[in-house]
């Protein structure tokens, strides 16, 4: 790597379990202007745009070219959108700084899961001959999961009951989230997850800022210098995948510099309770590692953005002082299929 | 001005027309004649549903075995609310599903009296459809069977008569649309036979329909602008393709309009004019149906041309 570049700042909406009040651009245009408005930056001042969403969500052909209108794309930007998380929009981002072009990025996504019913959305971007045709949804292929952990002894569903706890304690801090504070375990919704393993389904959307060596320095009291970063995939056919592990995260965790010293924070994009039990084992988390302080997706899930999130919420707990080295991972596809891990570090706080 | 979110159904319905390869060719087409084809990869696994390349090293895989319809079940889950498009519509369970001579396991559902009844395991076979196209829907579901696991799976040529070379996949989302803000407003005047824009605050366009948002400045627009009835021809063309379900004659002519007052023109269809008549300048004016809910089309005004200074802009 040539160049350093930093998260310099982060904006997310308050996530709802609908916004059909506003439209896309309505929704994410407030979270572009905080964006900006930390770093003082204007639309102008940014080099590289990049953008995550899927028009299958809310079910709206081309929405991410409305949602420019946020933006303020005239005269035109430098500009770019990934049909992902806003996790990989910000990954190509760091790449198109790494190449000295531009010192400014700015990376948003957004997801309207209300108008359509996600459970099915999902199932369309499962293999369309051996798979789809069946509509396996999102919770059934987590809850497959989640009975693999089970019956291999890594879980039980006392302790997924306790991760979902902690989730939504956690979230009591975090303004923005959907579901906080005691949340009840509920009936199955497909056994063995309940509905307190399962994510809340909302609308929501992120926003970050990347900047790189010096100007990032001038944006930002604290960077949170990203160290390294790196995504993986795994086979598509879950009879061929080890749904226990997660080797595609630990490879990118490998990749990223995550095992090279320890981390004190994490956030881990882990829709379901039983995804943060092989998260953890793939990157071998201790008990001395917080987990998902902001509460995690089990605590807000928009879609597309969850995963970007999880990058911003690290970034904001270095900025902060709260943290020094965190790891942040996001994922896509059923049962953790692919998987993004990011090493972000703050300058030691003495030095400052 | 508050008004009333609006609401409407949305149905995204089509149908995928895919292509096969020459191993899922076979493995669907095996279903049809009920016969369950795995593919040999180079280090001599299995795979079930086969694939055209290993899923670790890449190699192309093309050596097709028969594997058995019995198989044992590698990870569950119940499912007490089917959902439209799956398998069964009675309660199932969702299983993976390893087939006796595969080394890998199948998707599918089980079909069994409840979740007490399934267990991580336990050994199922296939029961087929009755009707059978070349689709993984041909098995049906999977039923519990005790039966003991079946040996080293023979070799098989994959050949069948008729080959299945394609699937049809039917795909239907139903979702309820909103159009947010400030697109709302625009439809609900519309209704009252009032076309409304919306202004930027930076750079005072108005912007008709409005959509929220100044593309240019990147800013909220809410402050609401009445905008013509009347306005001007800035653009248009000749439509010689009658649409499917639209009941206009053709030729007719599509035109972007300039409303008086907006600073980008929308577009509609201009009538009571011969289609050859119209031209850039011809000045304009919205007709409303009964119940309509939007302009039907545009007609002259019978005012004089609007000069070309006056909309250039616009274009
Ligand atoms: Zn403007």
């Amino acid at each position: 790597m040539t160049r350093d570049i930093a998260v310099v700042a982060f904006a997310q909406t308050d996530h709802r379990r609908t916004s059909e009040d506003l439209s896309e651009v309505e929704m994410l245009m407030p979270v572009l202007h905080e964006v900006l408005d930390r770093t003082g930056l204007k639309t102008s001042d940014i080099g590289f745009t990049c953008s995550g969403s899927s028009d299958y969500l809310a079910g709206r052909a081309f929405s991410f070219t409305l949602a420019l209108d946020g933006v303020g794309a005239w005269p035109p930007i430098s500009e770019s959108h990934v049909e992902m998380d806003g996790a990989w929009a910000l990954y190509e981002a760091w790449t198109k700084l790494l190449t000295g072009d531009t010192d400014t990025a700015l990376v948003y996504s957004y997801g309207k899961s209300s108008p359509g019913s996600v459970r099915d959305v999902l199932t369309r971007q499962l293999d369309p001959y051996y798979v789809a045709p069946l509509w396996p949804d999102s919770v059934a292929l987590a809850a497959l999961q989640a009975q693999a952990l089970i019956d291999e002894g890594y879980t039980d569903e006392p302790a997924l009951a306790a991760v979902a706890a902690r989730s939504r304690a956690d979230a009591e801090a975090n303004s923005h989230a959907q579901l906080r504070g005691s949340v009840p375990q509920g009936d199955y919704l497909v056994r063995p997850l309940r509905t307190g393993d399962c994510p809340p389904i909302g609308d929501g959307a992120a926003a970050v800022i990347l900047a790189a060596g010096d100007r990032a320095r001038e944006l930002c009291e604290r960077p949170a210098w990203i160290r390294g970063i790196d995504h993986r995939i795994e086979a598509h056919s879950l009879g061929v995948r080890e749904l226990t592990d997660s080797p595609s995260t630990r490879l990118a965790a490998e990749k990223a510099g995550a095992f090279e010293r320890p981390v004190d924070t994490a956030e881990l994009h882990a829709p379901f309770t039983s995804q943060e039990v092989v998260l953890r084992k793939a990157l071998r988390l201790g008990d001395d590692v917080r987990v998902n302080p902001s509460g995690g997706a089990l605590a807000a899930n928009p879609i597309m953005a969850a995963g970007l999130i999880r990058i911003g919420e690290a970034a904001a707990r270095i900025h902060r002082g709260e943290s020094d080295r965190a790891l942040a991972h996001a994922t896509s596809g059923p049962c953790l299929q692919q998987n993004l891990v990011a090493v972000l570090e703050g300058e030691p706080r003495h030095a400052q | 001005m508050t008004t009333e979110i609006l609401k409407a159904p949305l149905v995204v319905e089509f149908p995928f027309t895919r292509s096969l390869g020459p191993v899922q060719s076979a493995f669907l087409t095996g279903l049809r004649e009920r016969v369950v084809l795995g593919v040999r990869t180079t280090d001599g696994r299995v795979l079930v549903p086969p694939v055209e390349y290993d899923p670790v090293t890449a190699d192309e895989l093309r050596d097709l075995v028969e594997v058995a319809p019995t198989g044992t079940v590698t990870t569950w889950a119940w499912n007490h609310a089917p959902r439209r498009g799956q398998p069964l519509d009675t309660p199932f369970a969702w299983v993976l599903v390893r087939l006796d001579g595969a080394d890998t396991a199948l998707l599918h559902v089980l079909d069994a009296p409840g979740p007490d009844a399934v267990h991580t395991g336990m050994r199922v076979r296939v029961r087929w459809a009755p009707e059978r196209t070349g689709a993984i829907t041909d098995i049906a579901c999977f039923e519990p069977h005790d039966s003991p696991s079946a040996g080293e799976p023979p070799a098989h040529e994959g050949q069948f008569e008729s080959m299945v070379t394609g699937i049809v996949a039917q795909a239907r989302l139903d979702y309820t649309y909103s159009p947010g803000r400030a697109q709302t407003a625009y439809i609900t005047a519309l209704a009252d036979r009032r076309i409304v824009g919306e202004r930027c605050p930076s750079c005072r366009k108005v912007y008709v329909p409005p959509r929220g948002a100044c593309p240019t400045c990147g800013v909220a627009t809410s402050e609401q602008v009445r905008v013509g009835p009347g306005g001007t021809v800035t653009t248009f063309c000749i439509v010689n393709i009658k649409a499917k379900n639209l009941d206009i004659e053709v030729p007719y002519v599509y035109a972007h309009i300039a409303l008086d007052g907006a600073d980008l023109a929308l577009h509609g269809r201009i009538g009571g004019i011969p289609y050859d008549q119209v031209r850039m300048g011809l000045r304009v004016e919205p007709v409303w149906t009964e119940g309509g809910g939007y302009p039907d089309h545009y007609r002259p005004t019978g005012e004089p041309d609007a000069d070309y200074e006056t909309f250039k802009e616009l274009l």
